[in-house]
């Protein structure tokens, strides 16, 4: 088990820095020079080449490149361009927004999705089970951010109950911060709420199917119990893998909710730094994002040992 | 599910997105206004008679606009599944023939794909590249060649399994020839499930360009500039933030119904418990 896990993580640090060689590149090969966007066209050439030489610029790329990985291995993510403070400090403030805002639209989504999934499954081919997978079906269409524009019609604009844009900042007390983020985590939330719904349906009915429900309720157990307490657990494995690749993309998908929202968040300064051509804050946050994906879906990987004995013992062999 | 939702989720399916492409080519020879033609005397009308769906803050027909910009969604999703299908096609196949280190490589790329959040990613190579059409199709594209190639891959490795692909092989047929005569048409209904899927997806991430002002440029119409549009008056002509997100989840739902109604009339056995 433990060469399983060192196997692991040998593959994630070769995946981490593959993807941080891909972002380098990418950047490195689009159009957009930081220091002639900075100095304006009318700049003269021997002022922009200081400047380059001052930003690193003239440096050949492979040599930018080891800097840059160096500097974020001892935690240096350089200097933003435009905000001329630390990339960290810029990151350790949009966070504060980006991950609660993810952190509430899983949780909410969920709550919902895993009820609805096996209520769904348990009443199989009935009525209630058609109305809940007709809706899901629906919500897997909605662009989560025409859900926000929904959202904000429904409760700001003709309930006028929670704020249309906006961040109250963690500074004006938690409830405060909280009501407006409510509103797009919901916009985030319910479209994957109903994939999830899907797939909590279809996994409890898989185990449903199983012998040791059969044997369950061949020793007397109700429905109810066998179903909480055999079938849902054993159910929890494709779920948590959703869960684990609905938080990266909610990471990554904060980008346009956070536009139509206008959330100080990470989607809204890489979408900034984007258009400033901010190249170290879009490389640094790329990274992160990438980063996080392949960390989660590690930790979904460990999550599965704990959940499934059987996977380990396969992997040690 | 029960054999007539099945059968109900391929009709529906096949009507939205009939409706949709019909609407899209019916945009090319005919609106009932110029999808761009400006009248400021009378903008932002609700629905009557004269404009269906009311007018925009510039006085546009918010019908001719939205059948002008399922045109350009149509075109956007369309091409970008044709680069992912094109590319991520040949790739998968060739790393099911070849297997080994070139299927090594080819699934450890695709892994490194799928850690990029898709949608970040197309933001930054179109706000870097320059906003426009043509970008948005490639930077969507790109993230439909992994799964394409994923999908390609695992399907052909399940056929070249089988007993007539072994038996091909002893009567002296070559790789290509297998992998073209006998691989190719078996996975193709798998594949084309995955590009009605890919397709919808392609629709949606469009939209999201376009509402950043990343995708098809003004003033040619889109469904995501619209609602970014709308946004600004919400308070005034609250309609106008429906009528395109109503298109967009139609088209979205349409598609996604019909990929679910083709996988099961194509391989029934795919879905059997569900």
């Amino acid at each position: 088990m433990s060469g399983f896990i060192a196997r692991r993580l040998v593959a994630l640090v070769l995946t981490l820095l593959a993807a941080s060689l891909v972002v380098f590149l990418v950047l490195d090969v689009l159009p957009g020079d930081p220091a002639s966007l900075m100095l304006g066209t009318s700049a003269r050439e021997d002022t922009l080449a200081a400047l380059r030489h001052q930003m690193g610029l003239d440096q050949p790329a492979w040599v930018r490149y080891l800097a840059w990985i160096w500097g974020l291995v001892r935690g240096d993510f350089g200097i933003s361009y435009t905000y001329s403070v630390p990339v960290s400090e810029l990151i350790g403030q949009r966070v504060m927004v980006s991950l609660p805002l993810a952190v509430m639209a899983i949780l909410l989504s969920t709550a919902i999705a895993i009820p609805v999934g096996v209520l769904a499954a348990a009443r199989r081919g009935r009525a209630a089970d058609t109305t809940l997978m007709g809706i899901a079906q629906v919500g897997v269409a909605l662009p989560n951010f025409w859900l926000g524009l929904l959202l904000i019609l429904l409760f700001a604009v003709t309930l006028p109950l929670f704020p249309a844009s906006g961040f109250a900042g963690w500074d004006k007390g938690a409830w405060a911060a909280i009501r407006s983020l409510l509103l797009p985590a919901l916009a985030l939330a319910l479209p994957q709420a109903a994939i999830l719904a899907r797939v909590t349906r279809s996994a409890v009915l898989e185990t449903l199917g199983q012998d040791y429900v059969r044997t369950a309720l061949a020793k007397g157990l109700t429905g109810a119990a066998a179903l909480w307490r055999h079938a849902v657990p054993n159910a929890l494995i494709p779920v948590v893998t959703i869960i684990g690749l609905q938080f990266s993309f909610l990471m990554a998908g904060t980008v346009i909710i956070e536009n139509v929202f206008t959330l100080p968040g990470l989607g809204r300064l890489i979408f900034q730094a984007i258009a400033q051509r901010d190249l170290i804050v879009v490389q640094d946050l790329v990274v992160l994002l990438a980063g996080s994906v392949i960390v989660v879906n590690f930790l979904v990987d460990l999550a599965y040992l704990g959940l499934d004995p059987r996977i380990s013992r396969e992997g040690a062999q | 599910m029960n054999r007539p939702w099945r059968r109900s989720s391929l009709l529906v399916g096949g009507v939205l997105t009939v409706a949709m492409v019909a609407m899209a080519l019916v945009s090319l020879v005919w609106t009932p206004y110029p999808p761009t033609k400006i009248d400021i005397l009378h903008k932002l009308a609700a629905p009557s008679a004269a404009h269906l769906l009311g007018t925009d803050p510039f006085g546009r027909d918010v019908l001719s606009m939205i059948m002008a910009g399922a045109r350009s969604s149509l075109s956007v999703a369309l091409i970008a599944v044709v680069v992912g299908a094109g590319i991520g096609i040949p790739l998968g196949a060739l790393a099911s023939a070849m297997g080994g280190w070139i299927d090594n490589l080819v699934m450890r790329a695709t892994d490194l794909a799928f850690a990029f959040p898709a949608l970040l990613t197309a933001v930054m190579i179109t706000a870097l590249a320059g906003p426009g059409a043509v970008n948005a199709m490639l930077a969507i594209g790109i993230f439909n060649i992994p799964v394409f190639a994923r999908v390609a891959r695992g399907a052909a490795l399940a056929v070249r399994a089988q007993e007539f692909v072994m038996a091909a092989r002893a009567t002296g047929r070559g790789e290509a020839a297998i992998m073209w005569r006998h691989v190719l048409p078996n996975i193709s209904a798998v594949l084309l499930v995955q590009a009605t899927i890919q397709f919808a997806l392609a629709i949606v991430a469009d939209a999201g360009l376009s509402y950043l002002g990343l995708g098809t440029q003004p003033p040619f119409p889109s469904w995501g500039r619209m609602l970014n549009d709308a946004q600004t008056f919400i308070y005034r002509a609250p309609l106008l933030a429906v009528f395109p997100g109503v298109a967009i989840t139609l088209s979205v739902l349409g598609l996604n119904l019909l990929g679910d109604g083709l996988r099961d009339l194509l391989d029934p056995r795919l879905s059997r418990e569900r």
